[in-house]
């Protein structure tokens, strides 16, 4: 996953530029040069270097302006400049314009090889605190998945699983069950944990922004684009990109999306570079992809590519053994966050938030408690702090039929599915329980 | 498998025992078959009066234009100090997969170190700068193996710590390089 440090040489004299290309290619590097500032921004806009070795007397545009222009497209970019003529005042300028070091010509041998080391190593240092900047970030979010359900722990042995592969995984899923956790909790379990695990929302951006957020842009790709920008699939570089809400996706991203997932290589939006990266994707969506790829809404060969694993996090409703594990977290996580004594919560109110089928599922239920412990009396939350009063099994239901369909589906799913203990459950006979089926068009999500 | 052709050519004073050494060396690494051959050129064309050195490009390219050998690498062996533009002084310099490499003795001498002389260890360097830039022309990038002869060495110290053998990655990589 380590990649050549690439140079670019830009001085006027010809016997310069071959000694130093020479001494650089046997090093190991890659290495361009550049005869004049014109023909080195001319190549630094097409092309990336992590290290430019720049004279500072040049004919046309000096060593100093040519610096600055630099900084203007690529601020990451370690600019040396070099002099015959060491001059105290030419030395400061270039320092004070973020120039990394300066230097007199011809060099000690050793202290080109130094120099170069050290910018290396900064490089390196400055990637790597990235990704472990990202990590201490994300790692927090581990801990919040609570639960000792059954259902839950069949979940986090299949992210155990599957986290050691390299293989794409779909987490599936309604609204507020947690599936980004999950991915963090696949990521931060596979070899790939000391690199960025970079998240996407697909279905907060328009087809064009997706574009440019996931490939990145080069600088006037469009009206705004001041600056040249890494996108995410290159910032997830050795790592997991996590790609949420994956069903609202257009069908063009779908097609581009196929074709980065095949060759694992893009072009920035505006450029004509192509650039490698290797990451995991992680998707996530609440729909039913496969119903979606039947409706030809989905492309099925981007399914298929996707779909390698397919983890199912359960509703909140399914798991009511998880709610006062989940009380108990959310009570501590942010009675510590508002600084205040740990406080209890009222057996009742937790028989009554184990009765309800939170349709906004974990998110919702960390929304009540955050809110019960503020408008609380401090002591202990009360069914009175809970916003519960309407009605046990939800209020937001538009018409009968809908509340039907969602408890037949709950009874189905508490057992598995099975017709007949679901049609003792409910009262009625299994005859009755197929036609409901059919109407409301209920699916197994297994 | 046909052995490579190297010609080792000596610029002044050697002793034959000397360059034996370094051809013995030379056919071991590289599995080459060696020719030997003295230069009397005049070198004044290529010293810069401002630095009171031999401009190593130049010879290099010198030594190109007057080769009539059909051997594959030309590797001259001198006793000037040498420079290339933008370095203070180099033991030796090769065309990065190409044919002609030359080398230096006069930055490995003790003695401008302020230490006592010794032939064997002077010897020892130079037969690790002869091998490293050939090893160059071979396609040969420097290696961070701390023993490698491609270790790149800009102090006789670092000539001195490492061993006169390439390592078992760069020899496998540049028989590759050669197929």
């Amino acid at each position: 996953m380590s990649k050549k440090v690439s140079l670019l040489i830009v001085d006027d004299e010809e016997s310069v530029r071959d000694s130093l290309y020479n001494w650089f290619i046997e090093d190991g590097y890659d290495v361009d040069c550049a005869d004049s500032a014109k023909a080195a921004l001319t190549l630094i806009e097409s092309n990336h270097y992590d290290i430019i070795l720049a004279d500072i007397k040049m004919p046309g545009m000096d060593g100093l302006e040519m610096h600055r222009r630099i900084k203007s497209i690529n601020k990451d970019t370690i600019v040396i400049v070099m002099t015959a003529f060491a001059s105290v005042e030419t030395a400061v300028q270039a320092l004070k314009d973020g120039a990394y070091d300066y230097v007199t010509k011809p060099f000690d041998p050793d202290d080109l090889s130094h120099l170069i080391r050290n910018a290396t190593s900064q490089i390196q240092l400055k990637s790597e605190n990235e990704a472990l900047k990202n990590k201490l970030i994300s790692l927090d979010n581990i801990e919040d998945i609570v639960g000792h359900s059954d259902i839950m722990i069949k979940v986090l042995q299949e992210v155990e699983s599957v986290a050691q592969s390299n293989s794409s995984v779909i987490i599936t899923g309604e609204s507020g069950t947690g599936k980004e956790l999950i991915a963090r909790a696949i990521h931060f379990n596979s070899p790939r944990k000391f690199f960025p695990m970079v998240s996407v929302h697909c279905g907060a951006l328009s087809e064009s922004l997706l574009e440019s957020e996931l490939f990145g842009h080069e600088k006037g790709a469009f009206t705004g684009a001041m600056f040249n920008r890494k996108g995410r699939f290159e910032m997830a570089d050795g790592g997991t990109i996590f790609l949420d809400e994956i069903a609202t996706i257009s069908p063009k991203m779908q097609i581009e999306l196929l074709r980065v997932l095949e060759s694992k290589t893009f072009m920035r939006v505006g450029g004509n570079k192509e650039i490698k990266s290797d990451f995991r994707v992680i998707c996530a969506t609440n729909r039913d992809l496969k119903k979606l790829v039947e409706n030809g809404i989905f492309r099925e060969d981007l399914y298929y590519r996707l779909n390698v694993v397919n983890i199912i996090v359960p509703p909140l409703r399914q798991r009511t053994d998880d709610i006062p594990l989940l009380v108990n977290h959310f009570l501590k996580k942010y009675c510590t966050s508002m600084s205040r004594d740990l406080i209890s919560i009222d057996p009742a109110a937790l028989k009554r938030l184990q009765e309800y089928d939170f349709p906004g599922n974990v998110r919702e239920l960390e929304n009540m408690i955050e809110r019960a412990i503020v408008i609380g009396n401090g002591k202990q939350i009360t069914l009175k702090d809970l916003p519960l009063e309407r009605n046990s099994i939800g209020s937001s239901y538009k018409s009968l039929d809908e509340l039907e369909k969602k408890y037949i589906l709950e009874i189905l799913n508490k057992h598995d599915w099975n017709i007949s203990r679901s049609a003792r459950a409910l009262k009625v006979d299994r005859v009755t329980l197929y036609n409901k089926i059919k109407k409301y068009n209920l699916k197994s999500l297994k | 498998m046909k052995k490579k052709s190297i010609q080792l050519v000596s610029h002044g004073q050697f002793e034959d025992s000397f360059i034996d050494t370094i051809a013995e060396d030379i056919a071991r690494e590289f599995n080459a078959e060696i020719k030997t051959e003295e230069c009397h050129a005049d070198l004044n064309a290529f010293y810069a009066p401002s630095r009171r050195q031999y401009d190593a490009n130049k010879l290099i390219r010198f030594l190109e234009e007057q080769s009539e050998t059909k051997a594959l690498k030309i590797i001259c062996l001198c006793q000037v100090d040498l420079f290339i533009p933008i370095l203070t002084y180099i033991f030796g310099q090769a065309v990065y997969k190409g044919k002609t490499a030359i080398a230096s003795i006069y930055r490995l001498k003790n003695e401008p170190y302020g230490m006592k002389s010794d032939d064997d260890l002077v010897l020892d360097r130079f037969r690790k700068v002869v091998i490293h830039e050939l090893g160059h022309t071979f396609g040969l990038v420097h290696c961070q193996v701390p023993s490698c002869v491609m270790r790149s060495s800009t102090y006789v110290e670092d000539l001195d710590q490492k061993k006169i053998h390439l390592c078992k990655h760069c020899r496998n990589h540049m028989e590759t390089l050669f197929e």
